[in-house]
């Protein structure tokens, strides 16, 4: 089936040679990262995760909310996402990949990474995420292959791929899970400490991850002849809506347990993030764009007559996706480290070394999708158009 | 029940993966693999005790070269790079002011002398320490003796554990120390660590295992820095911790930190 993604129209090749360009840059400025150390990024003593940790932390949330997908359509029968929930689990197989690539990458001794398998510490919640993350890749990729090669063989799925998706859905929740984890659990962080980080997390995930499959759907049945249909692009126009509703009521209780109980140190992420601490503000602008962007795609989301616009529903999409971007991708992650410990506020910006490595790993994972939708793309097209028009799977894409 | 070749051989199979994969599980989990490596380091000169702490009596330290030649004592003897900034800077014992070494129990009318006094501050060897806890491959642990260690060779570099102490104990090598030590004088009989690798105070193993102090204890004025073993009720620690009124950095936590601050007046009551 992969051979799909071999033969394709001048534009997908451009594409492609496009991102393997993006890639081979990144790989450069990993090869001076590698040599230099990671001192080469705007990490320091005090901020001692950045901008690798907090897309990791991000992507995690993309992948997981294939489930959003999988639930309505195969726990629920909703035939709608029929045509869609490809697209869901190939947008989780190529998210874990770039999540797996960034923890790589931000490894001050990547040679040992074989260490996490050879002396596990099962206390570490690492472990149980390298555990959830890697499982999750596999039984999409596994789940996801096998259902569409039934589908390309027009046979029914294959039967043994049902258990499987019963266990994706739990798995899908337990990777963000695991992950919000990393951060809820540390006692000197204030900012992290708290039992909603983990629903926070699903919460955004299930936003911003249908926000971006929206967004691709749409592009698909712009470049090809495949259309993942009018009525699920709705459906899941209304779980980003829900899920963003939930999310920033989910984040207003963060405020609320900070501010009314006044306690100083569960305070002073939030006033270094919104309003500056001790002088310093550098994340102040980021923080409002979000907020900003999150007031006026809920304002969009919640009105129906908007949402059934396809156009301004993109729009509000677009706007839910940088806002959770930022929050979570950026934010949430360097705004625990400050105030450090010992109360110093110390501030974080990327270098341009780490911000084109970022850009090779999101290439390296687009390459994943495309050469994924490429061939999921084809399949669903010839089964659609038969013998006479077989000239258009070539063309698609 | 019957059963044939091919049958047999499927179930030996099951069985046998089974066992290994058990006897992995508690080689794994059980911890007496590392209490043996631990113990063929020692020596008969090797200070025992079941949870070393340390006494920080600031009353002691009357200058600023008090101060200083400690934190010499223990960058040079471990060969701790000095960068001379604070991006890539690594430290294992280092001073800071009441309000950030107690943050939360400043108070605006605190007296000048100690709202400036320069705390020494280092790894906690905390009894219940998170930074163990997160660590995914045990490249840091603690030891039966209570120290919480470092295997430099193991660790992956993920920083979980900076991310984990709640007292800003660990660096990170940001790069290559070398490049920040003096090659003329290091001191040969400790290793110099590689890039990409977190360190941190410990409590001077290597010395202990010869049967002598902490090098810090050692250059500190007397009465200054006081080490041993906080089980042992004999113990110097004890004694001084039964003279005085001390504090802990953040014990609100339950990490156990060990530690102990005496902040002023401790002449007064010095036995």
């Amino acid at each position: 089936m992969l051979d799909k993604a071999l033969t394709g129209s001048k534009l997908y090749w451009a594409w492609v040679l496009f991102l393997l360009v993006l890639v081979g840059i990144g790989t450069a400025a990993y090869i001076k990262q590698f040599n230099y150390g990671l001192g080469i990024t705007g990490m320091s003593r005090d901020v001692s995760w950045g901008f690798y940790i907090a897309q990791f932390t991000f992507l995690v949330g993309v992948a997981a909310s294939a489930v959003m997908l999988v639930i309505p359509y195969y726990l629920h029968n909703y035939k709608t996402f029929g045509r869609i929930v490809i697209l869901g689990e190939f947008l989780a197989v190529s998210a874990v990949t770039m999540c797996i690539l960034f923890i790589f990458v931000d490894m001050g001794q990547p040679m040992r990474i074989m260490n996490v398998v050879l002396h596990p510490r099962p206390n570490s919640v690492m472990f149980w995420d390298s555990l959830v993350l890697s499982g999750y890749l596999a039984l999409n990729l596994l789940i996801g292959w096998a259902n569409l090669h039934a589908e390309k063989m027009g046979v029914p799925h294959p039967s043994w791929t049902k258990p499987l998706t019963y266990l994706s859905v739990p798995w899908a929740v337990s990777i963000h899970t695991v992950t919000a984890f990393l951060y809820a659990g540390l006692p000197g962080r204030a900012f992290w400490l708290s039992a909603v980080m983990a629903a926070r997390f699903l919460a955004s995930a299930f936003a911003a991850g249908p926000a971006l499959l929206l967004l691709l759907a749409l592009l698909v049945r712009k470049i090809t002849r495949f259309d993942a249909g009018k009525e699920a692009i709705q459906t899941l126009g209304k779980i980003v809506t829900y899920a963003m509703f939930v999310n920033v009521f989910l984040l207003g209780l963060e405020f609320f347990t900070a501010f009314y109980s006044h306690i100083p140190e569960h305070m002073a992420s939030f006033k270094y993030l919104y309003m500056g601490l001790d002088g310093h503000n550098k994340l102040v602008p980021l923080m409002w764009t979000s907020s900003v962007l999150a007031v006026v795609s809920m304002s969009m989301l919640v009105f129906p007559q908007i949402r059934r616009k396809e156009k301004l529903l993109a729009v509000a999409c677009v706007a839910t996706f940088i806002s959770l971007w930022i929050d979570k991708g950026f934010g949430l992650v360097i705004g625990g480290f400050i105030p450090s410990p010992m109360d110093h506020v110390t501030e974080y910006w990327p270098t341009g070394i780490e911000l084109l490595i970022t850009m090779g790993v999101y290439a390296a994972g687009i390459l994943v999708l495309t050469v994924l939708y490429k061939v999921a793309i084809s399949v669903k097209v010839a089964n659609e158009y038969p013998a006479p028009l077989k000239g258009a799977v070539e063309e698609a894409h | 029940m019957k059963i044939d070749r091919r049958q047999f051989f499927k179930v030996a199979g099951w069985g046998a993966a089974a066992g290994v994969t058990a006897m992995n599980v508690v080689g794994r989990f059980g911890s007496g693999g590392r209490a043996q490596a631990f113990e063929s380091m020692e020596t008969p000169e090797t200070v025992k005790a079941k949870q070393f702490a340390m006494v920080v009596d600031m009353s002691k330290f009357k200058t600023k070269d008090d101060i200083q030649k400690v934190i010499y004592a223990c960058h040079h003897t471990h060969n701790v790079p000095n960068w001379g900034n604070p991006k890539d800077e690594v430290k294992w014992i280092w001073t800071d002011t009441y309000k950030h070494v107690f943050p939360g129990q400043e108070s605006p009318f605190l007296d000048e002398a100690f709202k400036e006094m320069p705390f020494l501050v280092m790894c906690n060897h905390c009894d219940h320490p998170a930074c163990t806890r997160v660590c995914p491959t045990k490249a840091t642990f603690k030891r039966p003796d209570g120290i919480v260690m470092m295997d430099y060779h193991r660790c992956i570099g993920c920083r979980f554990c900076m991310a984990a102490c709640p007292f800003g104990a660990r660096s990170f090598n940001w790069r290559d120390p070398r490049l920040a030590l003096n090659m003329n004088d290091l001191n040969m009989e400790y290793p110099t660590r590689t890039k990409g690798v977190v360190e941190k105070c410990t409590f001077c193993d290597e010395r202990i295992a010869q049967g002598k102090q902490p090098a810090c204890v050692e250059a500190a004025p007397a009465g200054g820095l006081v080490f041993g073993d906080i089980d042992d009720p004999n113990s110097d620690v004890r004694k001084a911790l039964a003279r005085t009124y001390t504090i802990r950095r953040k014990p609100e936590l339950g990490t156990g930190p060990n530690i102990y601050y005496v902040i002023g007046g401790g002449e007064t009551n010095a036995g």
